[in-house]
């Protein structure tokens, strides 16, 4: 079945190599060799080796801003997880029909932009057309308020951009699920409450400790939310990075960030993938 | 259970729609001030998209680079996949875990990674640049559709077509291409969508020259409320969902998001 010559086959793949080896490959060595450029006195940069834009980020204001970008993605992955878990275990046991209907609209509200995902969220969270006029309504607040800017407001809105996510990581594992385990532990006896923790949520633990790494990794990189529904103290390291590289055109130190966000999301894998044997 | 399933699934469907109905209903509003309920009904807002200037042609800015970027992940795309899977080689299979890196890292680094290079080459600005940024940036969709496609190619078919005198050409054009198509077409349409809704990469590439969707929104948003926006997510999540749709129509996409067949 080998036909075409090995010739014709490597020649195939000279421009995609070229356009993947210029725009991907070269851009990265770059944020690297940045990070460690020297700053000249005219405020420009040289390349060269110095250390100085990791210095400025070992201080404590830039290590509290990568802690809590941490802890707030690792909840997040968590809480998404939690609601997402249960809907996505029903889904694969809907019909096809059914199926394709509800992954067309996780699908398109997955891909809607972050900055819509964010508008949305300013209204619900707004004192004239928010919940805090049904808090009102119910009888639990006198009048209605604003509940944003806050790290509560972040937090709900990241959860929510998360959750769309977190069903189709875990789809595959749950649809692809042995359903004779189900009926077996169905038949011995077991309801359907005991089956889900007992054998479901067990059979799939890899799928769901590599979703809530990928979790972790994509909601490090929201940018919008955290800006429009936080104050600067809930601006996540993927907000600074922009801030540094786009409003103080301070390039050197937005690469150094972002060699310090590349260094935390790959650690995570690799320590959550070397800790569990999940594949990642 | 069943009860309990019941309550789960109506508060689930409530927590993920429910915003997107909010958003519909304030898109309606007559008057520019936002309330919920909406007051009176209009359609101006959507009008607004078309007929003021500067939406326009941020739609259009946008529309331009969806299609373009798109096209240009699945024509990077196709050999790369097409290599590993026909004949094995180890370089296009190197090449392939290259293609799916930048879809996973945070977008923020790919986005400063392009901004670096284009500024060093002094290139800086022209729709080109984000075209190709987004292409590398979602080239890892094309690429995995496109394998998947060509994975449910039955060997055998292949084999009969060679064995009754059919050229390599030939058996790629008239066996293998027609079952790929409708997975390229997925990877595409898949490219397209998340092009248009976009941001980061977008802003750092040519935020200042050729304002996008996103990025106009996202200026708009902090000079306070605009109805225009409610409308456009309204358009956006339309336009995602007929795309999603169509390949739902015609590639199997519970098969494409991991189901077994």
């Amino acid at each position: 079945m080998q036909q075409g010559s090995g010739l014709t086959r490597t020649l195939a793949l000279i421009p995609s190599s070229v356009m993947i080896g210029i725009f991907f490959l070269v851009p990265f060595v770059l944020i690297v060799l940045t990070s460690f450029s020297v700053e000249m006195d005219n405020g420009d940069y040289e390349l060269g080796f110095s250390l100085a834009h990791f210095e400025r980020f070992a201080t404590w204001f830039y290590i509290e801003r990568a802690l809590f970008s941490a802890g707030l993605c690792a909840l997040i992955a968590i809480l998404s997880l939690l609601i997402a878990y249960p809907f996505t275990w029903f889904l694969t046991n809907f019909g096809p029909r059914t199926q394709t209907l509800w992954l067309i609209y996780i699908l398109a509200q997955l891909s809607l932009s972050e900055v819509l995902i964010a508008f949305s969220w300013q209204i619900l969270l707004s004192r004239t057309a928010g919940i805090a006029n049904i808090l009102v309504w119910v009888g639990l607040a006198e009048e209605s308020f604003a509940m944003t800017p806050s790290a509560g407001a972040v937090l709900a809105a990241l959860v929510y951009l998360a959750v769309p996510f977190s069903v189709l990581l875990l789809y595959p594992a749950l649809s692809r699920l042995d359903k004779s385990l189900t009926e077996a532990s169905r038949t011995l006896g077991a309801s359907p409450l005991r089956t889900f923790f007992t054998v479901v949520i067990p059979v799939t633990r890899p799928a769901i400790i590599s979703s809530g790494v990928t979790i972790f990794v994509l909601t490090l990189g929201a940018i919008i939310v955290p800006q429009v529904l936080g104050q600067p103290q809930h601006w996540t390291l993927s907000v600074l990075i922009t801030d540094q590289a786009i409003f103080n055109f301070n390039m050197p130190f937005a690469s150094a960030l972002a060699v310090v966000l590349l260094v935390i999301s790959g650690s995570v894998i690799f320590a959550v993938t070397k800790l569990t044997g999940a594949k990642a | 259970m069943s009860t309990l399933r019941r309550i789960y699934l109506a508060l689930f469907a409530i927590y993920l729609i429910g915003p997107i109905i909010v958003i519909t209903a304030v898109s309606f509003n007559e008057k520019r001030f936002l309330s919920f309920p909406p007051k009176g009904f209009s359609l101006r807002w959507y009008a607004e998209i078309f007929v003021a200037n500067d939406w326009f042609t941020s739609l259009m800015n946008s529309l331009t680079i969806a299609l373009a970027a798109a096209t240009l992940a699945v024509l990077i795309a196709f050999p790369v996949a097409y290599t590993a899977w026909r004949f094995g080689l180890r370089y296009a299979r190197a090449l392939f875990a290259l293609g799916i890196a930048p879809f996973i890292l945070p977008p923020v680094i790919m986005a400063l990674g392009f901004l670096l290079l284009f500024t060093s080459v002094g290139i800086n600005g022209l729709m080109v640049n984000v075209i190709i940024a987004h292409a590398i940036f979602l080239l890892a969709l094309p690429l995995v559709t496109i394998s998947l496609g060509l994975e449910s190619v039955d060997q055998s078919l292949v084999e009969a077509s060679q064995t009754m005198g059919a050229s390599g050409w030939v058996v790629f054009r008239t066996v293998i291409l027609p079952i790929a198509a409708p997975f390229a077409f997925a990877g595409f349409a898949f490219c397209f969508v998340l092009s248009l809704n976009e941001y980061i990469i977008a802003l750092m590439t040519v935020g200042f020259t050729v304002e996008t969707l996103p990025v106009k929104i996202f200026n708009a948003l902090r000079y306070g409320y605009t109805p225009v926006i409610a409308s456009i997510a309204v358009v956006f999540m339309l336009v995602n969902i007929t795309v999603f749709s169509l390949i739902a129509k015609f590639s199997n996409l519970t098969r494409i998001l991991g189901a077994q067949d």
